[in-house]
Formats: C-alpha cells, structure tokens, sequence
C-alpha cells in the first residue's frame, strides 16, 4: 500500500494503468512494480516450470521473478516490472516464464547513435557521480550513463545525507553541473550493456518507453550508444543476494534493499509486517527505515552470534526482536508468505533462542553484496573471490578501465565517494562485510530455490554435483540456473556456494561463470535501429533511374543495383514485354542502360603488363583505339570475371567488369599489384560513377547514331567493330565503343553521370529506340552464347569449358591461372561444358537449375548427374525456347538427347552448341 | 552544353524544408571538380603537381590543405583528391605530371557533395558515422574516408559542418538516410 507521504513520486498526477485485467492507478516516478505493490497486488506471475507463485523479489534490472509482457500501447514481451516505468494507459500481464513478440510490425523509431569521451563512467551512484565530476573538471569529454530515470544511484533509496544535504539532492545536483558542461553528456535511462575490445561499449537508451502512448512519433523510442571511450569508471554498484532456504520465492520475500528502496523511493509499503533475515549489518538499516514509515518489523534473524556494533541496540530500541545466531528455516503461506519460521543456527552453536514462528506478510533477506562485475568480466578483466567479502571482485584490468565504489566491494557510502573522487586507487579500507551464508539446511530442498526464474531449486544443483559434474559452467548448463532474461544476477554466486557447499570445497576455488552481454536485455528493434525498410541496405540506382521509373521500367536487384529488367507496356506481361523487346534489339534499335558496368581506370608504364597478368588472354597488343574482350581466372583456372578492356593510349587504358563484381576486381587487381608485383608501375581508379553508358543496339543503331553525331564517321569501315572513338553525341562529349553483348550492330556510348539523363533522352526523342532491361539483354546474350559469370559459372568453370579456348594465351609466358591448364584435372574429357539445350517441345521452358540426366527414366538414387541448367529464356529470333547448360563432356554430346527431371515429369532435350544465333557472326555490322 | 543533372537534384525542396529549422542545413553542392591524382610524393613530378595546386601534395595521413579555392585531400600514400569550384581544370595538372608516372583522373561526377551544416550537423552525422567528429579531433584541416550509414563517404569538415563526398550510385540512398537522421532534429 502507498505510505501517506514521502517517496519521489508525483502525488499530484494519477496514472491509469491495467494489471492481468484489473484497473489500478499509480503516480508518476512509479514502476510498474511498485504500483503493483502500492495497489497491494503481491503475486504478479507463476514459474516457468513448477507453476508457483511469484511475486516481486528486487527494485531493479536484477530481479529475477516479476517477468511482464506489455499488451500496450505496443506489446512488449520480457519485460520486468522493475524496470517498466509507470506511465498512463500502460496496459501488461505477468508472464510465466516467456512473452510472445508483437505479430504486428513495431511502429516506433529506433535509432542509433556514435559517441566518443576521454572518459565514461557507467553508474551515476555516488562512486560514478563522484568520478564523473572529477574527470568533467580537468576538461575532460565526459559521458555519464545510468539506467534509472535520475541519479542518485543507491542514494535514491535511502534517506542518507551527503556533504550535509540529502543524497538524492546531492545527486541531482553533481548531475546538474555536469549536464552544464559542453564536454559533458549526461545519458539517464541508458543501460551500458556490452563492453567490447578497445573500450568500445554498447549502450541503449530508453528515451520515450516512460511516455507510453503520449510518445512523440518522430524521437527515436531507444536509442543504442555505441561509445569509444580513452578510459572507463565502472560505477555499477552491487546486488544484494538472496539465501537459500525453503520456500525463498514465495511472494513477499523480497532483497532487504529493495523493500528499502520501495519504502523511501516510491513511498510504498510493500508489507505491513516484516522479519528480516540477515548476514551483515545493511538489512538493518533497511529494518530501520520500514519501522519509520509505519511497517512492523517483528525481527531481524541474524545468522552471526553478534551484529554489528550498535545496530542490535537499535533495532531493539525500535522496537524489533533480533534474533543473533539464528536463520530462517522456511517461509510460509498460501500463495504468498504469511509466516516465517526461525531457529538457532545448526552450525555456529550459538544460545538456542528455539524454532520460533512469525506472523509476517513481508520477508526481508540480505544475504550479503555481489558487486556488480558483469562489464568488467566482459572487458576481459579477471575476477577474484574475495574471502573477506565472501564475493567476487574486480582483478586485473585488460583495458583501461577503472572500478570504483560498491562494483570493487567498498560498500559505505563515504568510501563510494572518495573512491569516485580519487578514480579507485586507493585499497579498499577493510569492512565488515558480514557472514558468508549461503543455504539453510534441511532435509528437503525442493523448495530452496537458487534461480527463481528458471526454478532451480538447491536439489536441482544437488542432483548436478551427484551426477558428477564439478565445473560451474557444466552445473549452469545442466540446471540452467543463471541463463534467464536476469543472467544470473542474483542467483549466480548462490549456485556456486550450494556447489561448493555440496562438494566441501571453498567457494573462492569453483570460479565464475562466463559474463556476456547484453548485461540486460535489449530489443531487436533497438538493435536494428534505422537499417531496416528502404534504409536496409543502400539502393544504388544510376543518373537514369528516374527515366526508368518515370517509364514503368520493373527493376532487377544486382548487387546493391538496381537495374530495369524489363519496361511492360500496357496490357503487356514479362514474357510479351520481353519479346518486343528482344525483337526491337534484333530487328529495329533498342537501348540499354549499362552504367553499372565496373570500370577501372588503369595507368602506368607498366599498364599492359599488369592486365597481361590478370587476364587470360593477350593485352599488351591491343592498339589504341581498340578494345577486347578479356577474362579473368585465379590461379586455380576458374573465371571469376570478364569485361572488355578499352586502350586509350599507350599507357592508358579502361577496363570494365560485371556490374556485381566491380568492387572485387578492384580489390583482386590492387591486391596483385601491390602484394605480388609491388615494381610494377601502374595506378588504378576507380571511375564506375564517373560515366554512364548506353548500349545502343540493333540494325537500326548505326543511322540513330549518326543523327546524333554528325561528326562520327559511322561506316563499318571507318568505325571497325571493337574499336572506340570520341565524339559528341547530342551535343555532349562521349566516349563511343563499338562492343556488342547480343551479336548485332551495337555501340556502348559513355558520357559523364551528370549527362547520362540527358544523352537517353536525345536516344529516345529521336523516336526509333525502344528501351530494353536486362532480362531482354540476358536472353540475347544467350542467344549468342556469351556467358554470365555468376549465373553460367560458379568458380568451377574454366574459360576453355565455357567455349572460350580462345581467350586463353598460348603465347604468354605467365598469367593468372595458366599453371592450372596443365593440370590433368582441368583437361578432363568430362569435365563439365557449356552447351545449348532445346527442349523437344518447343513451348516448354525449363526452370533454372534444373538436373538433366541421361536415363529416360529415373533409377533408384543415387541418379546420375550429368549437369544443370544455367539459363533458360524464350526467344523471339528462334521462335522457341533454349536453354544454356553446364554439361559433362558436353561438347561431344552435341545431338545426343538428354533428359531434364521436372516436378515428376522428364523433360527431353536436345542438346546444342551453346551459339544458337548468327553462329557466324554476320550481323555484328549491321 | 546538354543539360546536366547532378545525382541528389530531387532531393533539393526536401532538403531546403529540412534546412529551415534553423537546427540543420543540407544541400547538394553539384558540379564540383574533382581530380584523383597519384603519384610518388618523393618525386619530382609529386613537387611540380604541388607547385601547378599552388600548395604542396600534403602527406600527412588525413589531412587537406588549401590552395584559394581548391582543397587538396590526403587519401593514401600516394592518392590525393583535388576539390575545386566547377571551372577548375585538371589540364594544368595533366600538364605537371607531363609523361611521368603518375595519374590525373578527372572524377567529378563519380562522387557529389553534400553538405550538412548547421548546429546539429555533427550529430546528424554521429548517427551513422564511427569516426570522432568532435572539432578538436576533427576540425578544418582534416579530412577521412571512412563510412556513414552505409554508403562509403570522404568527410571534410568546414568552419561550419561538413563536406560529404558519396558516389553518384549511392547519392540517392545517403540523401534518404540523412533525411531521415535529421528527424528529430528538423521537426
């Protein structure tokens, strides 16, 4: 129930919000959890596996049992209710165990954001604002980041006085001065959640989840850091830890702290009769605190024969029994705690006070302070189990990074100061830390819960050890203890200590478990930010894409390209818009956008040296103003790529690659050239975006051209097929090649980007030029028999086994690839070769891929496989169908039929020389 | 001369819109020369480009240098790209190298210029960007080639902002990203 007064919330706003489907209203500063516990709402979910009752167990991110999934305003699952703050309209349900993601696609902006600093410091409790205020007063760029709304840490939940003002006053003003600073940046509601190599750490901050439904639309929701920091402060605090007894999860059992922090922060009373049971002095200054705001503490159990000094006398002046040398044996009650049982600790001896029975609604438990080591673990810095402390701390350092305050053990709060101040140096003062104590024993230990989330009881951890498993990590995996939503925060340690209790080693000798990120959990959305829809992957388009669109074109994706596969007229589907197209090319003219096409200017004295190395076949040759096609292999003899190669002059040429593969074959070059023939004298640029390209294509091409170029000497003999010239086309400097990707009279004319709209314009104002995508170019290439490197190889073929033994040199001493020719593997007579194939029926179309066989009917597998299909299209020149294929020994099967299995059908062919069309090569000039 | 088009031309009403908050401004700046130039910066030839740029080819890793109105940009040990108002010519520089071994290649419209100005460029760009933009690591005077979002980019920060360098391809997709970024900044 909510106290009368106090806690730092806003009394004057109501929030409306729905729990398991009943109304409830809470303040602003709220969370879910302690609105929930305001509204006396005890059990908030069950467990995953045994179906108990569960309840609220911490304050904070590590609690391991209050398990939500938010319905609204947008569902959320996996959430606890700790962590959820309040807001209005918040509608949720307690989870047993696992949530459902949303079926509807997450509406809210997400974004990311990258951040550098001198120095970060993770945790705005008094350590971090300490150390964030002496490292901002150097000068230093500062980033401050702290998961709750405000700063304040530990401070929030306690009524503790610093510097002669009250701690959370203190906070919010180190943190006013430091968000003052233009080199600081002050980060509330950001969980630093990884801790990576070079001090690179991931953070995500939550900007509008407290805002609910009245979130503006267009700031990002949660915000993920990814910060490069000279030097880290790791404030993180400590938990405090549970102890093993029976029934530890019933509802009302709660972290001594966390009741504390409910009492004082949220000015919610989260029982109204308590017993509190102990290792260390801090529960009673919890107990304390609940006596104040009204809630009967009946005892403090304090496993040690004497308390620390003072703090007895002053719970008994309080009021509260305390019970020294005593332990808790079980809780009790029906759905949530209604009675504790107490008795003389079994070990220690001490003056039995006897089995005594408490009524109490409420169980506080301090089991001691976990530092909190999860990023220091993932900064690559070792561990030490800390006798004194019972628990592990911070060791070595792999990086530059610093802990300060409760996360390396020192637990008061002038320490976490001065620690802050003075970056940590300084030994730890010895404290008393209390009594290590981990398990009450019992003959039954069903119900001694270790992992309240995935329900692993002490003898699960028994049945572990007796099975024989000796390592945490083997015991972590066969409970599953620690490997919640909560990774293990509370109950990590608590295993090791019923491990060692169970196999009568020292704690300190049985190590940690791995610490991973994320150290709470973060939503894929947060993760994916912007890089999702258009914004996935970057759309490359050339300068005429907005024609194509304008234009109806459809587009292709090659690579990050997006390329007009085919413009359909009206009424038109792909297979007739092809057609048209395909005969426009062969019959008329037709055009092409090809700005894709990588292109590589190279330079040097030793230019054509270098491309007579990487490519097959001779270019050192080539004249200037000619140009030939080339291919390239590695050295395994397999072609990885082909382009044409343009000489400019004589130590200057232009060479061209597949549209996918530009980056790669500048890559492929520069890493030749610089790793393995460094002399060589020759520099490479890249200029794909410099120029667009048409291809202008068809028998009708050379009179469109000339109308555009009055200055071109277009004969056939002036303007020899593979050869160049500069020109001006509509007015425009160009670059004109005479190259053909289809078998007829076609030129590729180049002119800078910017005026590449403008030259496709002048091509299809003059009103003969029908434009065509690169489905149209793909079927008369194939008509040609001209290779697509990626869709008619696939690094397994050799040049000689796509028909093109011609382009690999007889005459050069070396080459990339030559030395595989020798081997007898590439001259195998069954290698596999590229052939034609015509289905016998000639309206049928084969899919891609497909096997062919050369059995009329199928044997038992295994099936013989003589190859695939690599291209298969209609063509409007044959007035049929073809296919292009992979073949083994394909050349000598010329004739023979084959047999293509599809669906459950096979499919006869016959099979083709891969040139289908103009074998001769008769209408390449027009 | 047939009418040119530069590579972000669309975007220019959305980016005067996104300008007028007073937070940001973005803009295309078209038609830039742009040269890559390699050469050995030991050579002579590397000192008479310097001397035809009217300030030495500078070879410190990630620096630009100032010539007028021409930037020299560091990008490897023997590349620079020579930024220029539209009229420069990269004649006088071909002229320089002479028949030596090096390379001028004219690659103005392989990348545009975008420009994100205004008091939240930088993080504008910290959205996408890995690099360290904070003015006294770098400020005028520097310049890198590294990523933002997912486009390949040359930054080059000024008094006031930043010159981002992007392939024509990728103009589209990077006007469209830092639309975007600028969000929360511009609403």
């Amino acid at each position: 129930m909510r106290r009368e007064s106090g806690g730092r919330i806003d009394r004057t706003r109501t929030l409306r919000f729905r729990f398991d489907g009943r109304d409830y209203t809470g303040h602003p500063g709220d969370t879910l959890a302690s609105a929930l516990l305001a509204n006396g709402v005890r059990q908030v979910a069950t467990s995953v596996k045994l179906g108990r009752p569960r309840g609220i167990f911490a304050a904070g991110s590590e609690e391991p049992s209050a398990l939500v999934q938010i319905e609204e305003p947008f569902p959320e699952p996996m959430l606890t209710a700790t962590t959820v703050e309040l807001y209005d309209g918040l509608v949720a349900s307690g989870l047993p165990g696992q949530g459902r993601l949303a079926t509807e696609p997450d509406p809210a902006r997400y974004d990311a954001t990258h951040a550098h600093c001198d120095v970060l410091v993770v945790g705005a409790g008094p350590a971090g604002l300490a150390a964030a205020r002496a490292a901002a007063r150097t000068g230093a760029r500062v980033i401050l980041a702290d998961e709750q709304p405000e700063p304040g840490g530990h401070l929030l939940g306690t009524a503790e006085q610093v510097a002669g003002q009250p701690g959370t006053e203190w906070a919010a003003a180190v943190a006013a001065e430091l968000a003052g600073l233009p080199e600081v940046t002050v980060l509330p509601r950001t969980t630093v959640f990884g801790h990576y190599d070079d001090n690179h750490l991931l953070a995500v901050e939550r900007r509008t989840n407290h805002l609910g439904g009245a979130a503006p639309a267009h700031v990002a929701r949660e915000r993920v850091w990814r910060i490069r920091a000279r030097r880290v402060v790791l404030a993180t605090g400590a938990h405090e830890r549970p102890i093993a007894f029976a029934g530890n999860d019933l509802p009302g059992v709660m972290l001594a702290d966390a009741a504390r922090t409910y009492v004082n922060r949220y000015g919610v009373l989260p029982g109204r009769r308590a017993v509190v049971f102990t290792t260390g002095d801090s529960a009673y200054a919890a107990a304390m605190d609940l006596v104040a705001a009204g809630v009967k503490v009946a005892a403090i159990v304090d496993v040690r024969p004497a308390p620390g000094a003072g703090w007895a006398d002053r719970a008994r002046e309080a009021g509260i029994e305390v019970l020294a040398g005593h332990v808790v044996t079980a809780a009790a009650g029906d759905g949530q705690v209604s009675s504790v049982l107490a008795g003389p600790h079994p070990e220690t001896g001490a003056p039995a006070v006897g089995e005594r029975s408490f009524d109490a609604d409420l169980l506080l438990v301090s089991g001691g302070w976990n530092p909190v080591v999860h990023l220091f673990s993932q900064s690559g810095g070792t561990l030490r189990y800390d006798e004194a402390l019972s628990t592990l701390v911070p060791g070595a350092s792999r990086q530059a990074v610093e802990v300060v305050g409760a996360a390396r053990g020192v637990f008061t709060l002038a320490g976490c100061l001065e620690d802050g101040a003075t970056g940590g140096g300084a030994p730890a003062a010895a404290q008393a830390a209390g009594e290590p104590y981990w398990l009450v024993p019992s003959q039954d230990y069903r119900t001694h819960f270790v992992d309240l989330q995935r329900d692993v009881t002490v003898a699960d951890v028994l049945r572990a050890t007796g099975a024989g498993l000796r390592s945490v990590e083997h015991v972590k995996r066969y409970t599953t203890a620690g490997t919640a939503h909560d990774q293990g925060k509370t109950s990590g340690l608590l295993t090791t200590a019923v491990m060692a209790h169970a196999l009568g080693v020292p704690v300190g000798e049985l190590g940690a478990t791995t610490f991973r990120a994320p150290y709470t959990p973060v939503s894929f959305a947060a993760l994916a930010g912007r890089d999702r829809g258009a914004l996935h992957d970057p759309v490359r388009v050339t300068a005429l894409h907005e024609w194509h669109v304008a234009h109806g074109a459809l587009f292709e994706n090659v690579g990050q390209w997006k390329r007009p596969w085919y413009y359909p007229r009206p009424g038109e589907d792909m297979e007739a818009a092809v057609l048209r197209e395909c005969r426009a090319a062969r019959e008329g003219v037709a055009a092409m956008d090809a700005s894709t096409l990588g292109k590589i200017d190279v330079v040097g004295p030793d230019a054509a040296e270098l491309l007579d190395r990487l490519y097959t076949n001779m270019m050192s040759t080539l004249a200037v103003g000619a140009i030939r096609y080339g291919v390239m292999c590695r050295p395994d003899g397999m072609v990885v790529d082909d382009g044409t190669v343009i000489r400019l002059a004589e130590d200057h040429f232009l060479v061209t690659t597949t549209t996918g593969n530009a980056a790669t074959v500048l890559d492929w070059m520069e890493e030749w050239l610089q790793t393995e023939w460094p002399w060589l004298r020759v520099h490479l640029t890249s200029v794909t975006d410099q120029w667009a390209t048409v291809a202008l294509v068809g028998p009708g091409s050379r009179e469109v051209l000339a109308g555009l170029a009055p200055g071109l000497a277009v004969s056939a003999a002036d303007f020899p097929f593979m050869t160049w010239r500069e020109t001006e086309v509509a007015g425009m400097p160009a670059r004109v090649c005479r190259i053909s990707f289809s078998g007829e009279l076609a030129y590729e004319i180049n002119v800078t980007s910017w005026e590449g709209l403008a030259l496709w314009e002048a091509l299809m104002d003059s009103g003969a030029v029908t434009p065509y995508g690169t489905e149209t170019m793909h079927v008369l290439r194939a008509e040609k028999g001209y290779p697509i490197v990626g869709q008619d190889t696939d690094g397994t073929v050799t040049p000689q086994d796509l028909g093109m033994s011609w382009v690999v040199s007889k005459k050069k001493a070396d080459f990339i690839g030559k030395r595989s020719y020798a081997r007898a593997d590439t001259a195998r007579a069954d290698r596999k070769q590229l052939v034609g194939l015509l289905p016998e029926d000639p309206g049928r179309l084969l899919p891609e891929g497909t096997h062919l066989v050369e059995l009329s009917s199928l044997p038992e597998p295994p099936v013989p496989m003589l190859g695939h299909v690599t291209s298969s299209y209609r063509s409007a020149a044959l007035g049929r169908t073809f296919a292009l294929a992979l073949v083994s020994g394909g050349r000598a099967r010329v004739g023979e039929r084959l047999y293509a299995p599809v669906g459950d059908e096979l499919v006869p062919v016959t099979v083709t020389s891969h040139v289908l069309y103009d074998p001769e090569g008769a209408r390449r000039d027009g | 001369m047939a009418e040119r088009r530069s590579p972000a031309a669309a975007f220019a009403d959305r980016f005067a819109t996104a300008s007028k908050s007073g937070a940001l401004t973005l803009a295309e700046i078209p038609f830039l020369r742009q040269i890559n130039v390699r050469v050995d910066p030991e050579s002579p030839a590397a000192a008479d480009l310097g001397a035809a740029l009217g300030v030495a080819l500078p070879v410190s890793p990630g620096t630009a240098v100032r010539s007028g109105e021409v930037t020299v940009a560091w990008q490897g040990p023997d590349e620079w790209l020579v930024i220029g108002p539209e009229g420069y010519e990269a004649e006088p520089l071909r002229a320089a190298l002479g028949d030596r071994h090096g390379s001028v290649v004219d690659v103005s419209a392989q990348r545009t210029t975008l420009l994100v100005g205004g008091p939240r460029a930088r993080e504008v760009l910290a959205h996408g960007c890995a690099i360290d933009l904070h003015p006294s690591v770098f400020g005028p005077g520097a310049v890198a080639q590294t990523m933002l979002a997912r486009a390949q980019v040359v930054l080059l920060p000024q008094q006031d902002g930043f010159l981002v360098l992007v392939r024509s391809s990728f103009a589209v997709y990077l006007a469209e990203w830092l639309l975007d970024a600028a969000t929360e900044y511009v609403t």
